[in-house]
């Protein structure tokens, strides 16, 4: 037990799963061609990436040509942001306005607020209630006759808090009746697909952003499912792949991972989900019980199976995570002290909390792998190391 | 991200723990950044006889507090005074860049705290 690694970090990153990269393997070195080679081994490549594109529009419910492949969730949401706005600027002067929740991962807020700073876009940055969910009142009204993109992330990455996706669909959906400009709704899904029903068509998504990595699948591969009927202009411009919308020699090895993941995601269903989400809340109440001082953080109700986030009075959260890494047990923080800036995080202080609670926040997220003896350990382990860092800060 | 003598610190931290009837007792830091030291001294003719800290604050917040009581242990006030960020990262290794901060936090307490003592 004493060597073995406990990993509680999956909502950084996954390991892929081995059946997955089994798939993946001959696309580095026996089925190597580029998709766009005319000969046969270029064909086998294409064929094996359509294949993938119908693996992801069918988990999606959507045309496998909506599907763009990409680097990773970060690139897709750039990607929308900048080549909506792009669109809709360069064919007139008309200044569009963003919505976006405060909460949104960085590679949403950051696109946003740079239109926002040059002038190119009026932003508006939703806030969001104490149990970490987007209000759908406050997003009505939010709304404005030039606002032209919603944003607003399936579940949050660090609460796990799930945002009412369906309601907001059907609200832009009925807006929408009325408009000529339509607005366009996208979601940064990457925490969600291992979980939610992602069926853009039942949930009124026009645009869609997942990443490889989150979902056992590899890093460097991510899509952008864009609604047909929905004009943007790329943002890597080249030799014209992804049907002249994403050039770049396409990462073959990663699509074929990408696809197979979601089968694989697609085929566990939702035994998987009421298993992790009991693992889960058995860590959280033994939590609760057996620390003092420490608090659940974000929506039980709306909330990710797999996601625990913790507050703990008098200990900060990197030390939680070096002193838990100390045992082979792997979670993360989003603390200022583990970040590359001094100031707490936003996610958190969006959600209410003080500083002090922010530090002292820790996120369990659980994964495929995690078993019952994980959590026992974890549970066995954590009590000691806050007590100790309690005993540090005198707290 | 960090050395061996970093962990070992944070780990087991040397001098930890309030203190009863300190000659001088100073506290540094803001629950903005997260960190908060408290540094406890017993002085006698102008050396510190004894030290301790107590701080809520990231590993190398810990460690940077339990290396500097080390050091300052036994040393005069002049001394003291004189240890530096430098002296600290000479003795734990260099701690990356933006925990530089913290190192310097645990310079700042100290020096709070013989300043103090002196303007009593």
């Amino acid at each position: 037990m004493k060597n073995k690694e406990i990993y509680l970090d999956n909502s950084a990153t996954t390991s892929v799963d081995p059946a997955v990269f089994k798939k993946m393997q001959p696309y580095f070195y026996q089925e190597y061609g580029n998709p766009s080679s005319v000969h046969k081994l270029g064909e086998k490549a294409r064929q094996a990436m359509e294949k993938a594109r119908e693996q992801v529009a069918s988990f999606l419910n959507c045309f496998p040509e909506e599907i763009y492949f990409t680097a990773g969730a970060t690139e897709s949401n750039n990607w929308l942001i900048y080549g909506l706005i792009n669109k809709i600027t360069e064919e007139s002067s008309f200044k569009p306005h963003i919505i976006i929740s405060a909460f949104e991962h960085k590679s949403v807020i950051e696109p946003a607020k740079y239109l926002e700073k040059n002038n190119l876009a009026e932003l508006t940055l939703l806030p969001v209630s104490k149990d970490g969910l987007v209000e759908l009142d406050i997003l009505k009204k939010a709304i404005k006759k030039n606002t032209r993109l919603i944003s607003i992330m399936y579940a949050n990455n660090e609460v796990g808090t799930v945002q009412p996706i369906k309601e907001i669909g059907k609200l832009i959906k009925e807006i929408n009746q009325s408009r000529k400009q339509k607005i366009v709704f996208h979601t940064d899904a990457v925490q969600a697909i291992n979980y939610l029903d992602c069926n853009v068509n039942s949930l009124g998504i026009d645009a869609l952003s997942l990443s490889g990595h989150k979902i056992y699948g590899p890093k460097g591969i991510g899509i952008l499912y864009l609604r047909k009927e929905i004009p943007i202009i790329s943002l890597i411009r080249g030799g014209g792949q992804e049907r002249n919308m994403r050039s770049g020699t396409e990462n073959l090895a990663g699509i074929v991972g990408l696809g197979e993941a979601m089968k694989k995601v697609k085929s566990l269903g939702s035994i998987y989900n009421q298993n992790i989400k009991k693992l889960r809340n058995k860590l959280i109440t033994g939590i609760l019980k057996d620390i003092s001082n420490s608090q659940i953080n974000g929506s039980m109700e709306n909330r990710l199976p797999n996601n625990a986030h913790i507050s703990f009075r008098g200990a900060e959260g990197e030390s939680i995570v070096m002193a838990l890494s100390q045992k082979n047990i792997f979670v993360s923080t989003a603390s200022a002290c583990a970040s590359h800036s001094l100031e707490p995080s936003y996610v958190l202080i969006s959600i209410g909390l003080s500083p002090e609670q922010a530090h002292g926040s820790v996120r369990f997220s659980l994964g495929r792998w995690t078993t019952n003896q994980d959590i026992e350990y974890v549970l066995k382990i954590l009590p000691d190391i806050i007590k100790r860092l309690r005993k540090i800060s005198g707290r | 991200m960090y050395s061996k003598k970093v962990i070992d610190h944070f780990q087991n931290p040397k001098n930890m723990g309030k203190m009863k009837n300190p000659d001088v007792m100073a506290e540094v830091g803001n629950p903005q950044c997260g960190d908060i030291m408290k540094f406890y001294l017993k002085i006698k003719d102008n050396v510190i006889k004894d030290i301790s800290f107590e701080t809520m604050g990231c590993v190398a917040a810990i460690s940077t507090s339990s290396m500097i009581t080390e050091m300052a242990k036994g040393k005069t006030l002049d001394q003291a005074m004189k240890i530096s960020y430098n002296d600290i990262a000479k003795e734990l290794g260099n701690l990356p860049p933006v925990k530089i901060h913290c190192a310097n936090l645990a310079v700042e307490v100290l020096q709070k705290a013989i300043n103090d003592y002196r303007g009593k």
